[in-house]
């Protein structure tokens, strides 16, 4: 039941923190964000008291990934804001900065919570994700990623459809490039469900907007770009806990 | 289907030919590919240099025309930007104002409040200016809103309307409120952003001047004050400006004023890259480097690592280089930054090519040309290299057609690109690596000369490949580590905790942690305290000083703390573009020093025709980016200015006092903040000198994690290994200690020789031919048979029977020489027996290799008998021989007498033992009883490997013929007994002969040269029995009728190591190191392999991967189904190669007095069990997998038994 618990909770999360990465949201978001990070926390404490060994394992690859999702966060944010502002890097600079200094947090939060399900999962599941598993595609993988938000960032098409279907085939062709796992597709899929639903949620509750929404209340090409970013995150996640399962030599550093 | 296949019977022989011709010619290809690089860049010298610096052309204002948009070709002068309309035409209206004559009743306010009162009746005369019903409105430039996001600037700058600033705005262009407003350099000063700043400011904006010059100071010695009225006209009358200029000089008329008025400068300002546009752009060129940095990280086998990844790096940059160039030279410069789309692009591609290459090219036999192995490996790979690219030109091509004009430009270059690369990698890597590759083979030749010169002859090397032990090779890719002599040495505490320190860098680690988070409150923090200052300072923004501003200006910071960063960012403050005359000197020139009473003298110099100048080039752009107007590759118009004097009265002065001007003591503020200026920078200076300090710690911290931390420590530069792979750790830690305590089994006087097992029961043959049986559970000894059977004992008394078998300890010793010397030291109990150490001859130089394929086994007996010959006088023969129970009849007349042959190989079945001889003979011993069950003599060459399967027995001899025997029962099966609880484990149970029925061993067929060289594996499972030879070759045989089923050809060397299982997979390894997996049914290659440099000593499958150890110490676990290499690991120099897989994860290893287990998922170590304490020199070598999850592998003399619990439960 607990775990089940988790689960929910670390996929709302994400979803969630996800949601900001693209926008300026407020302090509902930041509180539930709190809360669950809390309730992660204390969770992944209780489960690091038993296998003590493990948990430190555990907390190296969250930390890891953590500081992925918040470099990844700052650099796409301010590929966002480059797409209204350009030309100004000041105040560029001061939105990058002032705008709420929690997103990164949060999103590095929902990184490692994603990436760290999908090891977990993989697991579970009993089969170990052996396709490409080496640093070069990991990196190829986020590469990939960071294009996939550059186009939808920077690409001006004649409409949003066509914007959103060429989006749709790039994550499509990431998961298939990269993961071509069923457990990879169906945990992205879950995000990208679950992250677009609390973003409509957070429109509909009138906390941000998005400048010309054609789905419902947000871009069409929104789930894509969550579903591409959870790939690579649990790739991320993936490698990391292949490269730093637990070794006789438990201290040394991860990767 | 035939179109396709001649197609690439076509490609490949192209390739093939491309292959040999950068093979054969590497020097002037190389220089070809240097010419067409440099000429495919040559474009790019054309190209402005990268900057953002904006560009100037003046032309006459008499008969200036705006620019057609067609190019014209005659004009050569005109920069090619000059074409359509500007973006606007700026006409400034400079005013110098100045309170004369000055007198010491005036406070130092009226030096600027008077004349910036002046400006609104200047506005008022320039809007209401009227030029044959053409009035500024029609003209000027109409603006719409702000930028949203700068609400600090509405209340300043106009929206819906001409866009005309002056420092009235700060006013709202309303002289009420000038008038009111108390305090006027506060008003003007609020608007500045603290520290640094690139771009222009409000106050340069609405001035239009530098803010130095304005003289709207307190402390202004000149008492003039400079300002402009700018005003921004989006379509150029000549007439009406005319007259403006007319109207506003005849107003306020400017004597000695000398400025010219015919030129008008045009203004081309290049494509901003803003830090934030920069941000991304180095974030995706990191993800590039680190991308060619773990993919070159994967290059192997090759001569200089290092070599080829800059090679690989040098074809991607120069296919950068060139594709940038070639769009150039037709014209296509895109619009989309090629630097953005290019690592995209390199990601995309990938450097997929250049590894599948360098593996292809590696993989090809060693022993062939390095023409042909270059040429073998292109065309090996020309399919699917030609199937990728034509893929992606296809993908380029649907992209083409969606017609996005930005998909479409990427496209383009993205074709060119490709093509580019493609050349490159064809011609300039694949040439490099034909050099790698030949510098390698010398390299090899020159080690390999003396190292073979020492290795033994194959003769016994075809026995027993997999036992032979590495020999420490001096390869470069190996990394040769110092015994870890104090692996079991516990270490005090107070060391360890240091060690600890040490291992970890944790002190550095806090102090970088530390720093960064210090960092990030600096950040968001905000140090300065600039928040509340700047909250204060908005909250009085209101001219009445009231509470009329909307509330949330008051609380909500406008820009915290984004200064600090902002000045870390890089772009240094750049000065206006100076002019060619010195201007500040001209300037302190133009105006000579006036008395402190004197009047202030307004002059008019040169240096004030261009006054927009001094201006920050960003000055223009960040005008217009307020309104979301891009100056971005497009030009304005700046025309002459307007020069307008303006001289005001004393008493004018005093009448536009404000209330409290007068006692207003001059604010304290202003020094400060011009003290703060000057602070500022050396804080930003501080700050700058900091970040650098952090960015180089940071860089550190980044290479600490993504190298490895033995890297470089050896000076070997070696990126594969990672971390925990070695048993033991280079910093002499002990393991954790083990739950898993292995179990040894003592008691024979040798080195093991062969193992056997068949779940329950375990049977050992040492050097000297002693045969124990264990219980494979308790691990007790059941029984001893001992050489030639001559007294048997019961299990608890293992007592030894030395007789004349050390003689053939000796024969054996000779025969493995290298292992016969990590023995640590002969055992007391052979003092009897003569010291044959100096027979050992390691020269193995001398010995004529043909020696090895002698058909009748080595003869050593005559060498070894001199020896005893010279030992007889030797006083101490303590056992002398016992006579015989069992009168061996199998004692044959051997061809030098009275030695005895040694076992060359043992299975077990049931309770029966075979043992097969060097002599050729196959006995059949009762493992409990201890008792000779049957022998065969049918044979007269020794028995090099035996299989025991059901109740047939195969056994490989010497030379290379086959034997199938039927083991026959006399008694009716009924009375077969089952041991053990039936089910358990994969193997059918073993029946167990009682000792009353009658066993014969018949030879059922033999196959004659079976193989033309000896048998060197021979391996039975699931009715077929394969055995692997030194020519070369696999044969298939079934079991049943000992047909020849197929034999499979595909190795370039003698065949060392084969499995095969139940579900009929077959693979097998070569002293070439390529591993074939093969299928039984149709006998055909399924994959091939170059895995290892040397031989492959063993493999193992597991139902996913297949997993070979070699010689170079490396274990390669492979994908069984594509052959595709998951990972390798690098073991320690001279490590056992013997491999084991207990389940279908874990994989367990031999090791220098180990054996290591592993997580084959994960490709990490799990856990290392030590054998013993003194296990130096010792490695494991034969290591068999039990039903019941041990392992038993063979320890020196000792034999090792080990339990892994967790294993058991995984099974269970």
């Amino acid at each position: 039941m607990p775990r089940l618990e988790e689960h929910c909770w670390s996929c709302s999360c994400s979803a969630s923190v996800k949601t900001q990465e693209l926008s300026s949201a407020r302090w509902v978001v930041c509180k539930t964000a709190e809360m669950m990070s809390i309730i992660t926390s204390v969770l992944s404490h209780a489960y690091g008291s038993l296998h003590s060994l493990q948990s430190a394992n555990l907390i190296r690859r969250g930390l890891v990934l953590f500081i992925v999702g918040v470099v990844l966060a700052l650099v796409l944010n301010l590929l966002q804001i480059q797409r209204n502002v350009t030309l100004f890097p000041e105040e560029v600079l001061d939105t990058l900065f002032s705008s709420a200094w929690w997103i990164p947090l949060c999103c590095g939060t929902a990184a490692a919570v994603v990436g760290l399900l999908y090891p977990c999962l993989d697991q579970h599941l009993g089969e170990p994700h052996k396709f490409k598993r080496e640093w070069a595609s990991v990196t190829r993988c986020i590469a990939v990623f960071v294009g996939i938000n550059h186009a939808s960032a920077k690409l001006d098409f004649a409409n949003n459809v066509q914007l959103s279907l060429t989006l749709a085939a790039l994550s499509l062709g990431l998961w298939w490039t990269f993961d071509r796992s069923r457990s990879g597709f169906g945990l992205g899929l879950t995000t990208a469900f679950l992250a677009t639903l609390i973003a409509q949620l957070l429109v509909y509750n009138g906390i941000y907007q998005y400048t010309s929404p054609d789905f419902l209340y947000v871009r069409s090409w929104l789930p894509c770009i969550f579903f591409s970013g959870g790939v690579t995150v649990g790739n991320i996640g993936r490698q990391l806990a292949m490269v730093c399962k637990l070794t006789n030599d438990k201290f040394s550093f991860c990767i | 289907m035939t179109v396709r296949e001649r197609l690439r019977q076509n490609i490949s022989a192209a390739f093939y030919r491309h292959g040999l011709l950068c093979a054969s010619y590497p020097v002037p290809i190389i220089l070809f590919t240097s010419a067409s690089i440099l000429t495919c860049c040559y474009p790019l010298l054309k190209l402005p240099l990268p900057g953002t610096g904006p560009v100037e052309f003046t032309t006459g204002v008499r008969d200036y025309s705006t620019p057609s948009h067609e190019s014209q070709g005659d004009l050569s002068e005109r920069p090619d930007w000059y074409r359509g309309p500007p973006v606007a035409y700026i006409q400034q209206v400079l005013v110098k104002a100045a309170v004369s004559p000055w007198d010491n009743s005036l406070v130092p306010v009226d030096v600027f409040r008077s004349p910036l009162g002046r400006v609104f009746s200047v506005l008022e005369e320039i809007r209401n200016h009227v030029y044959t019903d053409r009035s500024l409105e029609a003209l000027c430039l109409q603006v719409t809103d702000l930028l949203p996001g700068l609400r600090r600037m509405q209340a300043v700058l106009p929206e819906h309307g001409c866009l005309l600033v002056s420092p009235g705005n700060y006013w709202q262009n309303r002289r009420d409120l000038f008038d009111a407003d108390p305090d006027l350099l506060k008003t003007v000063h609020q608007h500045e952003p603290k520290g640094l700043h690139t771009s222009a400011t409000l106050k340069d904006l609405l001035f239009g001047v530098p803010g130095k010059q304005t003289g709207v100071n307190l402390y202004s010695k000149k008492r003039v004050v400079t300002y402009t009225i700018t005003i921004a006209l989006s379509s150029y009358d000549a007439r009406f400006v005319a007259s403006l200029r007319a109207r506003l000089k005849q107003l306020h008329p400017s004597a000695n004023c000398t400025l010219r008025e015919d030129h008008m400068v045009h203004v081309h300002f290049k494509e901003e890259i803003g830090i934030a546009e920069l941000i991304p752009l180095v974030t995706t060129y990191i993800i590039l480097f680190a991308y060619i940095y773990f993919s070159t990280r994967k290059i192997d086998m090759v001569k200089s690592k290092w070599g080829l990844a800059l090679a690989a790096v040098v074809t991607v940059l120069s296919s950068l280089l060139m594709s940038v160039g070639l769009c150039t030279l037709f014209g296509l410069t895109p619009t989309l930054n090629g630097g953005e789309i290019f690592p995209y692009l390199v990601v995309v591609i990938g450097l997929e090519n250049v590894l599948v290459l360098t593996k292809s090219v590696v993989s090809t036999p060693v022993d062939l040309e390095v023409k042909l192995r270059i040429a073998q490996g292109l065309s090996n790979e020309s399919w699917s290299i030609m199937k990728n690219m034509a893929t992606e030109l296809c993908i380029i091509l649907i992209g083409y057609f969606t017609f996005v004009p930005a998909i479409q430009e990427f496209c383009l270059f993205a074709v060119v690109g490709l093509v580019s690369d493609f050349f490159l990698q064809m011609f300039f890597f694949t040439t490099v690596l034909s050099i790698d590759i030949r510098r390698m083979e010398l390299a090899d030749l020159n080690r390999r000369l003396p190292a073979e010169a020492g290795m033994p002859p194959p003769k016994p090397g075809p026995l027993r490949p997999r036992e032979t032990p590495p020999p420490p090779r001096p390869s470069p890719h190996t990394i040769t580590l110092q015994a870890p002599a104090f692996r079991n040495l516990r270490l005090p505490k107070r060391l360890r905790v240091v060690y600890f320190l040490a291992r970890t860098r944790l002190a550095q680690r806090i102090i970088m942690v530390g720093t960064v988070i210090w960092i990030g409150i600096l950040v968001y923090t905000d140090p300065a305290g600039l928040r509340t200052f700047l909250a204060a300072q908005v909250s009085e923004q209101s001219p009445l000083g009231e509470a009329g501003l909307p509330p949330h200006l008051g609380v909500a910071p406008v820009f915290p703390g984004g200064d600090p960063t902002s000045t870390l960012s890089g772009l240094p403050a750049p000065e206006p573009t100076p002019l060619p005359e010195n201007q500040s000197q001209g300037h302190r020139a133009a105006h000579p020093e006036v008395a402190p009473v004197s009047s202030p003298q307004i002059t008019w110099g040169p240096e004030d025709e261009e006054l927009w100048r001094r201006l920050s080039f960003r000055h223009w752009p960040s005008l217009f980016s307020y309104y979301n107007i891009t100056l971005a590759k497009r030009y304005i118009s700046i025309l002459p200015v307007i020069p307008v004097t303006l001289h005001l009265s004393p008493q004018e002065a005093i009448d536009t006092r404000h209330p409290q001007d007068t006692h207003h003591a001059p604010p304290p503020s202003i020094k400060t903040s011009d003290l703060q200026t000057d602070l500022t920078l050396y804080k930003v200076a501080a700050l700058g000198l900091f970040a650098g300090v952090v960015l180089v710690l940071l860089l550190f911290c980044l290479y600490r994690v993504l190298c490895p931390r033995n890297y470089g420590q050896n000076g070997v530069p070696h990126g594969r290994r990672r971390r925990g792979d070695l048993p033991c750790d280079e910093y002499g830690y002990s393991p954790p200690i083990s739950e898993i305590s292995p179990l040894l089994l003592r008691g024979h006087s040798m080195d093991i020789e062969c193992l056997a097992s068949d779940g329950m029961l375990l049977a050992s043959c040492c050097l000297v031919g002693h045969i124990r049986v264990w219980d494979a559970q308790t691990g007790d000894c059941l029984t001893v048979i001992p050489n030639n059977g001559l007294r048997r004992s019961s299990s608890s008394g293992c007592w030894e029977h030395r007789d004349g078998g050390g003689a053939v300890g000796g024969q054996d010793v000779d025969i493995f020489p290298i292992r016969r010397r990590t023995t640590p030291a002969r055992p007391a109990l052979f003092g009897d027996q003569p010291d044959l150490t100096p027979l050992i001859d390691t020269n193995f130089g001398l010995s004529p290799p043909s020696q090895a394929l002698s058909s009748s086994g080595f003869d050593f007996g005559g060498l070894v008998e001199k020896a005893y010959q010279e030992h007889e006088p030797s006083p101490t023969l303590a056992f002398p021989p016992s006579p015989p129970p069992v009168l061996p009849p199998e004692l044959p007349p051997q061809n030098n007498g009275d030695w005895d042959s040694s076992v060359w190989a043992m299975e077990l079945r049931g309770n029966l033992i075979a043992t097969g001889r060097s002599s050729g003979k196959l006995e059949l011993w009762d493992a409990v009883e201890g008792s000779l069950r049957c022998s065969n003599e049918d044979g007269v060459s020794g028995i090099t490997a035996l299989a025991f399967l059901n109740n047939r027995i195969v056994a490989a001899r010497l030379n290379g013929s086959l034997d199938f025997f039927t083991v026959e029962i006399t008694k009716p099966l009924g009375l077969l007994q089952y041991r053990g609880p039936p089910g358990r484990g994969s193997l059918p149970p073993s029946p167990c002969y009682s000792s009353e029925d009658v066993i014969s061993c018949q030879l059922t067929r033999s196959v004659q040269c079976a193989h033309q060289k000896p048998i060197t594996v021979l391996k039975a499972a699931a009715g077929r029995v394969v055995t692997g030879s030194q020519d070369h070759t696999v044969r298939v045989y079934r079991l049943e009728d000992s047909c020849c089923l197929f034999t499979l050809q595909g190795h370039s060397g003698g065949i060392t190591a084969i499995y095969i299982d139940q579900t009929m997979v077959l693979a097998s390894g070569g002293q070439d190191g390529t591993i074939c997996v093969w299928d039984v049914l149709t006998g055909s290659r399924v994959s091939h392999v170059y895995g290892h440099r040397g031989d492959v000593t063993s493999l193992v499958c597991t139902t996913s991967c297949i997993i070979s150890s070699g010689l170079d110490d490396l274990i390669c676990i492979w994908d069984r189904s594509t052959g595709i290499k998951l990972y390798s690991i690098q073991q320690e120099v001279g490590c056992g190669a013997s491999l084991g897989v207990i389940s279908e994860s874990l994989l367990v290893t031999g090791g220098q007095g180990c054996v290591s287990f592993w997580d084959l998922n994960y490709g990490d170590l799990l856990q290392t069990v030590y054998l013993g304490q003194s296990s130096e020199g010792q490695s494991v070598r034969q290591l068999l997998v039990l039903d019941n999850a041990a392992i038993v592998c063979d320890f020196g003399s000792e034999l090792s038994l080990v339990y892994v619990p967790s294993v058991l439960e995984k099974l269970d």
